[in-house]
């Protein structure tokens, strides 16, 4: 390819300048193009395939057209008015201690318990050692190296471990699956990649928390999750904290291939910025999140809990390809103020006996807009398959609405799906009940909601759900008058 | 402890209480009869501040207090309760930690220190023998799938927990069997002191064969026509409640049946 070379070569000259005058700002400038996709390329020092990957995927975005089916609305994204390309944040915009930061924001750390150490490092704030956090993730990655497990950043794996991402990438959302796994195919920050080599369980939860450099894996993520035959891992992604980001359009794509017998777990608090009380502002969190049960036995299952940004839209998906394996998608889903969410899932049953289970849990208040879309695919092939979804709607208030698009398509007559769905209001005799035991409207509120939430919250590992708890208490404040 | 002065209320503009006197005193149980439709849920709901009823006229003083000017939660929190005629189930919401919250808010406001959940989980089991709980309940969450009776006694349980100054007994009877009924009175008849005050609302004399009131008030159309000892609560079993409506309408004949 000496036509790429040579804008690589090109670029790399005609960015000397940019990279110095970079060097302080640390951005690429605005706008997306094969010029800006060489320099993130060549930026990360990624080898020659990951530029051609990167190079096709944006040629082919570039045909594609912004989906437009989902229950949300927004004003048009000008791709060209982006900055696809920041250096890992030297804190150097950030503020310079706590007093800086937004006292909204303090509050709700404080709310949720969040220590001061780790409150300055979520809020940006230049501290000059990373505490603890340092030594305890260089400790955990000591102990996941001797059991062969790969955690890094995908920057580092893409240098360090090029076949396994060649072989993996892309393999379960292809780089043209949709416009926006095209457009962070293109242009993807970072993220994270793991490896579950045969037969290991992997020690410990892994959480992006423990990652060195983890806190701004930037707008664009794309994480790669694999687990080889018998091996098992659990995954936790996000924070209950709200971090500080000016970027509004988030663009994730996360892939995970789990192989005979193997099992994975991946859970999510997300809680982006929501944008004000009246809609202004807020992240746009478009994401495809997708799982290949690739083996017989295998296991996908993904939990979230989606608290945060101004629109979300993304369906963590299974495809059920090997016999016997099992998909899982347990979500909540809450809305207030101005947020708008689409959320479901999608389960593929292509092998013999497979079977999914959806249990969705969406919460709409003030002029929240929550939807449930969910397809349950059961091809030919996939003898014996069952489906079980359950999908409940609570509505806090007048204003807000909750909405459920299921879509079933059964191409063998022996599957079995159920579906189960509900949409309630939260009912006034219950906040009383609970007012007349000495809680208040918003206590009553919130203890309400985590009990309709409380089958999904069992899902995720123990101080998170706790966490979420917490989340969910403090995103409903202010729902009622 | 509690003064009810010329309270008149209604809801969606219809007139239910047309002028309530009550008053009961530190350690005495009222028991308030009546028929159907005669107002007493109303006066239980209005004094646990139920929203939907709007106060007219009339004062309610409690320990002193203006009621009336209390939010719900304020005053459960100063110690008046409501044992529901239909308790609430709230799904997924365990019952342990409502109770443990409900508590930790009265003992808030009381200026006193939190009980932790081991703490609690003593408390818990102690009460729970009182009104004959199993330790599954612990786990259960709040009313779900409970029968009629372990609702009504989940009511009990929870006011033993509290330790409430007030306590109001909405039809807490109906729909018990014999043998719930007397766990039920027990544990009321547990709680009974010098300090405590209690207003049974019930519909049959029943009740009161285990609760002994203090004072019998009959409440007839919004207001209360008889007052007496707790024969009147027998007398009233044996002629029914056709002969108040009879006396009183020929009483009283500018009220509208």
């Amino acid at each position: 390819m000496p036509d790429n070379d040579l804008i690589v070569q090109e670029m790399s000259k005609e960015y000397k300048y940019g990279f110095h005058v970079d060097l302080e700002t640390d951005a690429a400038p605005k706008g997306l193009s094969e010029e800006v996709i060489c320099l993130i390329s060549a930026k990360k020092q990624e080898p020659e395939f990951m530029l051609q990957w990167r190079l096709e995927a944006y040629r082919h975005w570039l045909t594609l057209k912004e989906p437009s089916w989902a229950n949300v609305r927004f004003e048009p994204i000008d791709y060209q008015d982006i900055v696809y390309y920041s250096a890992p944040k030297s804190h150097a915009g950030g503020p310079k201690d706590l007093n800086e930061v937004d006292p909204a924001i303090l509050e709700m750390y404080n709310k949720l318990g969040i220590p001061l150490e780790e409150q300055e490092i979520l809020a940006g704030v230049a501290v000059d050692a990373v505490l603890d956090s340092v030594s305890v993730a260089t400790t955990f990655r000591k102990k996941l190296e001797e059991m062969g497990v790969i955690f890094c950043s995908f920057s580092e794996a893409v240098r360090n471990h090029p076949d396994l991402v060649k072989h993996y990438l892309g393999s379960v959302v292809p780089p043209g699956d949709n416009f926006f796994a095209a457009l962070n195919s293109a242009v993807f920050s970072d993220g994270s990649f793991v490896y579950v080599p045969k037969g290991v369980q992997c020690p410990m939860e892994l959480s992006t928390y423990f990652r060195i450099n983890a806190a701004n894996t930037g707008q664009f993520e794309r994480t790669l999750i694999i687990a080889e035959e018998g091996a098992s891992v659990s995954y936790l992604e996000g924070c209950t904290a709200p971090m500080r980001d000016e970027n509004q359009l988030h663009a994730a794509v996360v892939e995970l291939v789990a192989l005979d017998d193997a099992k994975i777990k991946y859970s999510t608090v997300q809680n982006w910025y929501p944008g004000d009380k009246d809609g202004k502002g807020g992240i746009y969190n478009f994401v495809t999140k997708r799982g290949l049960a690739k083996g017989r036995n295998a296991k996908i299952s993904w939990t979230q809990v989606e608290t945060g940004s101004a629109i979300t839209w993304k369906y963590p998906s299974c495809v059920l390809m090997g016999d016997n394996s099992v998909g899982e998608f347990y979500s909540v889903a809450l809305t207030n103020n101005h947020q708008q969410a689409d959320t479901g899932t999608k389960m593929i049953h292509i092998g013999k006996n497979t079977r999914s289970t959806i249990v969705s849990k969406g919460i709409s208040a003030g002029h929240g807009q929550n939807s449930y879309r969910g397809q349950v695919k059961v091809l030919k092939s996939a003898q014996g398959a069952r489906n079980f979804s359950q999908c409940d709607s609570m509505l806090i208030g007048d204003l807000c609405g909750a909405h459920t698009f299921p879509y079933i398509d059964v191409k063998n007559s022996s599957a079995q799906l159920e579906h189960e769905a509900t949409t309630s209001k939260i009912g006034e005799d219950q906040i009383f009940y609970l007012n007349q035991r000495g809680l208040s409207t918003e206590d009553a509120i919130s203890m309400i909601v985590n009990g309709f939430c409380k089958q999904v919250l069992a899902e995720l590992p123990m101080e998170f759900a706790v966490e979420a708890q917490k989340l969910l208490s403090v995103s409903l404040e202010g729902s009622v008058g | 402890m509690l003064e009810i002065k010329n309270l008149h209320a209604s809801i969606g503009g219809n007139e239910i209480l047309r002028g309530i006197d009550l008053e009961v005193r530190p350690g005495e149980v009222h028991a308030i009869m009546g028929p159907n439709g005669s107002g007493k849920s109303t006066l239980a709901h209005i004094l646990a501040g139920r929203p939907e009823y709007e106060v007219t006229q009339g004062s309610v003083l409690y320990k002193g207090l203006d009621l009336l000017e209390m939010a719900p939660e304020e005053r459960a929190r100063e110690g008046v309760f409501l044992a529901f005629q239909y308790p609430v189930e709230i799904p997924g919401v365990n019952t342990t930690y409502f109770l443990r919250t409900a508590l930790n808010q009265v003992r808030e406001h009381r200026g006193e220190a939190p009980v932790s959940a081991g703490e609690f989980l003593k408390i818990m089991r102690e009460k729970m023998r009182m009104v004959d709980m199993d330790e599954s309940f612990l786990k259960r969450s709040i009313n779900e799938g409970f029968s009629g009776g372990e609702k009504k006694r989940n009511e009990i349980l929870q006011m033993a927990v509290l330790e409430p100054g007030l306590m109001v007994l909405d039809e807490t009877d109906s729909g018990l069997d014999i043998d719930a009924l007397k766990i039920v009175a027990d544990g009321v008849n547990k709680l009974r002191a010098p300090d405590r005050s209690f207003v049974v609302i019930t519909h049959y004399q029943r009740l009161l064969n285990y609760i002994v009131p203090d004072v019998v008030h009959v409440l007839y159309q919004g207001r209360i026509v008889q007052s007496g000892g707790k024969e009147l609560a027998l007398e009233l079993e044996e002629r029914g409640y056709e002969e108040i409506r009879e006396r009183v309408g020929i009483n009283r004949p500018a009220m509208q049946v």
